[in-house]
């Protein structure tokens, strides 16, 4: 069955970049503002559905060939493996760390190594939410 | 000193490379690298030798979970030496051995991890003085043994006997940790060394002999005594490299290594003395009788394990006496049956280990290790047939081999006994030697049966068809070495009796002042004494039966197949089954509405009971703030559609109206100031819509349910009570004050956490681990709906891939 997207298709390739600077703006905005890894993850992820949905698999994948699956295990492998590296500082499993540092051009940052542990929050949901969703609807 | 540490962790670590580096490697290098690792320990481990035989003892202490009082404590004397050794030394030979056994076909990458997981469990139980983490080691020997014995896993046999040992192991391994916990709870400690210098405390409370049964049924079950024995024949399923290995040689050792680290805490009771003296003559007659009845050659070496496992445990009750009589000149003698006991150890793991390789030979060479289809292989397998020979009559004990030497201590041990009139032994005493010798003329027959119905005798002729050869030079070198080892043993007894065997001693005899008293000087020619017409006795008797055998053999005929123990454990494990499937098939019946009724059902009795029970139900609406008149048209927008929900007909219009609700819940978020919440609710509402829509496209149009009248009035019930369960608990939450508050956490949060979003502290910080672990949860689920999907996918047609 055919279906005149045009208007669908032209919407989405303005929508979907507001969508994505959304999310990462939402990803970074955590912790003192509301967002975080979480729901970042969930804008992207859903962002890059709505590209699936619009345009074909194959089109999409040329421009974003990532295999999801192993997006999500990256985030899983990230947000343990940064709880883990607190063991090696001698704090507790898990312990989290911040501070204030002078970067240049960008001037004074809030740093903190959460925002690790936040990304493999992020990339497990875009991984997990993609992947399930693409498996359900690529079986015919 | 660490080095004890890494003599546990490298089999571990090797075992969780192989998987990576298998595939680089070609298949034949698999062995050999693997090989590396127990040569290595058994290089690293002959340098304790000297420092252990001038009495040091290693120990070192590792926090592993220190809020529970577990800690990883190695300890390194001299019984846990000569386990070591014997772990390490014959696990480099049987793995040399298994190079040229296995075919390159095989998956022998996890042949290799599953026997280095072994391995480090095995040093792990030997090296471990808490008894948690000795626990653990423990079963992790028999979850390996299982993953070997199912190596060949399509076979329904190798499958059965795998579940068998692991049934009858585990089973004995969890009374063994209820035993411990019994011992922890007189001593309050878990360190076997603290509980022996405590042993004055402990011995008197009411749970010691309840602590000593558990902990013997462990040690039985692990050593295939008698009546557990039955497992071990059938581990026999397993590649013969891991008969010899963990059914010979090291994990039915393990038991006797429990027995001979808990003498000196048990060792004073009269229990100990006649259990383990008692179960080990029962078993070492019964394996050595039921042994020559056996046609498969592996079945034999079986049963001959399980009766030489009774014979060492034998042994070590008969010393245990020692420890009851306390140290005097007049009790030194009782000790030297535990010292023929480990003694005996060693000179087993030789003999055994290379009948076993022997028997791995022929069935290699030859393709049956049937006694009624093998004979006359003498000619053919010259190199074999002296393993054979050696290792036999070593076993059966005859000069010049080291089984001579344990076996003439056996027998002396046996006689001094009954000299003394301590827990009954002058009157029911007496039975021991004669048990004893009637068990080593059985032992006897079944030598010569190996021997003799393999090698001499006609050759059948199906067997010449296939022209068979002797085995390529690797087969041969590891029992090579285990036979010079026999001969070697007998000449030099005292070197091994001095060097390993004496540091052992003062892990069985703490209390005893010197170690020198407690090594007799072995020789093999006393004169004319007791023992030595024992054995003559044995060598005349054994002879006439064996060629008596025909007429005999019908005496195993009397026991009915019916009352064997193998009938009865298949009746006890159908059953239970049975039972058990009858059971779970009432309540798991396939239907989710049945699940979720469960799932409901205990959150109301839960979670409302406890608010019940607590008298927690209080609640005034005086503080609350007034409620808004936008705020209640949002509540009946969620009412209406969750009713509406109920009389849908159409999907679409069930998941639409879902997704109101889903919507209007946001919108309370946004009300009550939480915008993090109200911006997650949107987009997941806004996902599992679509995602819905995705799936319905699949199901078929909504029929209604035809359920009976009293289940729907139940399942409304039900969800009423969960209705209110949540409101009241709502409600009531405010002035619940059974804990102490958290809020100053968040309060707090930016000198905390470092951040001004307490509910991003919260799942970054204070509750990480949660948010950690639902990260997991969520991937796995993302891999299950994947794997559900895709694994149909390839068992349909073609036209699926795509």
């Amino acid at each position: 069955m055919k279906i005149n997207d045009v208007i669908l298709r032209t919407v989405v390739k303005g929508v979907v970049f507001i969508i994505l600077t959304l999310g990462v703006y939402l990803f970074f905005s955590g912790h003192n503002a509301p967002g975080g890894g979480f729901i970042g993850g969930l804008v992207l992820g859903s962002g890059i559905v709505l590209l699936y949905i619009t345009y074909d698999l194959e089109t999409v994948h040329k421009k974003m060939p990532f295999d999801f699956k192993k997006v999500a295990a990256f985030g899983v492998l990230l947000a343990t493996g940064s709880a883990i590296g607190s063991l090696y500082f001698n704090a507790p499993f898990l312990s989290q760390t911040d501070g204030y540092f002078n970067i240049p051009i960008l001037g004074e940052k809030h740093l903190t190594t959460v925002t690790i542990f936040e990304a493999g929050v992020a990339l497990t949901v875009i991984g997990t939410l993609v992947t399930i969703i693409l498996s359900i609807s690529e079986d015919e | 000193m660490t080095f004890e540490l890494a003599i546990i962790l490298l089999p571990f670590i090797v075992a969780a490379c192989i998987p990576i580096f298998y595939r680089r490697l070609p298949k034949k290098a698999i062995g050999w690298v693997v090989l590396m690792v127990p040569l290595s320990l058994f290089l690293l481990l002959t340098t304790y030798i000297p420092r252990i035989a001038k009495g040091q003892t290693f120990s070192n202490y590792y926090e592993w979970i220190p809020s529970f009082n577990i800690n990883f404590t190695t300890y390194l004397d001299g019984l846990s030496l000569i386990f070591s050794l014997l772990i390490t030394g014959v696990g480099s030979l049987v793995i040399l051995y298994s190079i040229f056994y296995l075919s390159k076909k095989e998956s022998l990458h996890h042949f290799y991890c599953y026997l280095l997981l072994f391995m480090g469990a095995m040093l792990g139980v030997v090296f471990s003085d808490h008894l948690l983490v000795l626990y653990t080691f423990w079963e992790l020997t028999s979850v390996s043994s299982f993953l070997l014995i199912a190596f060949w896993h399509h076979r329904k046999a190798s499958r059965a006997g795998a579940r068998k040992s692991m049934t009858i192991t585990v089973s004995g391994g969890i009374a063994m940790l209820v035993g411990f916990l019994m011992l922890y709870s007189m001593s309050e400690t878990f360190s076997i060394r603290e509980i022996i210098s405590n042993i004055d405390v402990i011995s008197e409370q009411s749970l010691f002999i309840p602590a000593l049964v558990l902990i013997l049924l462990g040690a039985f079950t692990k050593s295939a005594q008698f009546p557990f024995h039955i497992w071990l024949p059938d581990a026999m399923e397993a590649p013969t490299p891991v008969s010899a290995y963990l059914h010979s040689a090291t994990m039915v050792k393990a038991g006797i290594y429990l027995v001979a680290r808990f003498t000196p805490i048990f060792g004073g009771e009269m229990i100990w003395f006649w259990a383990v003296t008692g179960v080990g003559l029962l078993t070492l007659f019964w394996g050595s009788f039921n042994a020559v009845k056996q046609v498969d050659l592996k079945a034999l070496l079986a049963f001959s394990t399980v009766s030489q496992l009774g014979l060492i445990m034998s042994l070590l009750g008969l010393g245990s006496i020692a420890v009851y009589l306390g140290y005097s000149k007049d009790s030194i003698i009782y000790t030297q049956a535990a010292f023929a006991a480990l003694f005996h150890l060693i000179n087993h793991s030789t003999f055994k280990g290379a009948l076993f390789m022997m028997v791995g030979i022929v069935d290699h060479e030859i393709g049956t290790r049937d006694i009624r289809r093998l004979g006359g292989l003498m000619p053919i397998l010259p190199f074999t047939f002296t393993v054979a020979l050696i290792g036999s009559l070593s076993m059966a004990g005859m000069p010049p081999f080291n089984g001579f030497l344990s076996k003439e201590m056996f027998f002396a041990a046996t006689l001094k006994i009954t000299q003394l009139d301590v827990f009954s032994i002058d009157t029911i005493g007496v039975l021991i030697p004669v048990v004893a010798w009637v068990a080593s003329i059985f032992t006897f027959v079944y030598c010569l049966i190996i021997v003799g119905k393999t090698f001499f005798g006609k050759i059948k002729p199906d067997i010449l068809e296939k022209n068979p050869h002797e085995a390529p030079i690797g087969m041969l070198i590891s029992p090579f070495i285990l036979i010079g080892l026999v001969v070697g043993i007998f000449i030099f007894p005292n070197l091994l009796g001095h060097y390993i065997l004496q540091p052992a001693m003062a892990g069985i005899y703490p209390t005893f002042p010197s170690t020198e008293e407690l090594t007799p000087h072995i020789s093999a020619w006393h004169g004319f004494n007791m023992e030595l017409w024992m054995t003559i006795g044995v060598v005349i008797l054994g002879i006439t039966l064996y060629f008596l055998l025909k007429r005999w053999k019908p005496i195993y005929r009397w026991i009915p197949q019916r009352l064997t123990l193998n009938s009865l454990y298949e009746t006890v494990i159908s059953f239970s089954e049975n039972v058990s499937e009858s059971l779970t098939k009432r309540y798991m019946n396939g239907n989710l509405t049945h699940y979720f009724s469960y799932i409901y059902m205990v959150f109301v009795i839960v979670v409302a009971g406890v608010f019940f029970l607590t008298n927690s139900f209080e609640w005034s609406l005086v503080n609350n703030s007034s409620v808004e008149s936008f705020e209640l048209i949002l509540v009946f927008v969620v009412i209406f559609a969750a009713v509406a929900i109920l009389f849908t007909t159409s999907r679409i219009a069930s998941v639409l109206l879902n997704g109101v609700l889903g919507y209007s819940v946001a919108f309370f978020f946004v009300i009550f100031r939480a915008p993090d919440l109200a911006l997650t609710q949107l987009v997941v509402e806004s996902v599992t819509t679509a995602l819905f829509l995705i799936c319905f496209k699949f199901l078929p149009d909504l029929t209604p349910e035809r359920t009976s009248k009293r289940v729907k009035v139940s399942n409304g019930v039900i969800s009423i009570l969960v209705g209110a369960t949540v409101t009241i608990v709502g409600l009531a939450v405010v002035n619940y004050e059974k804990f102490e508050t958290i809020s100053t956490y968040f309060e707090d949060a930016y000198n905390l956490a470092g951040g001004k979003n307490i509910v991003n502290t919260i799942l970054g910080d204070f509750r990480a681990f949660d948010t950690m672990l639902e990260v997991v949860v969520l991937f796995i689920a993302g891999l299950g709906v994947y794997t559900i999907i895709k694994l149909k996918a390839k068992k349909g047609d073609a036209d699926i891939e795509n």
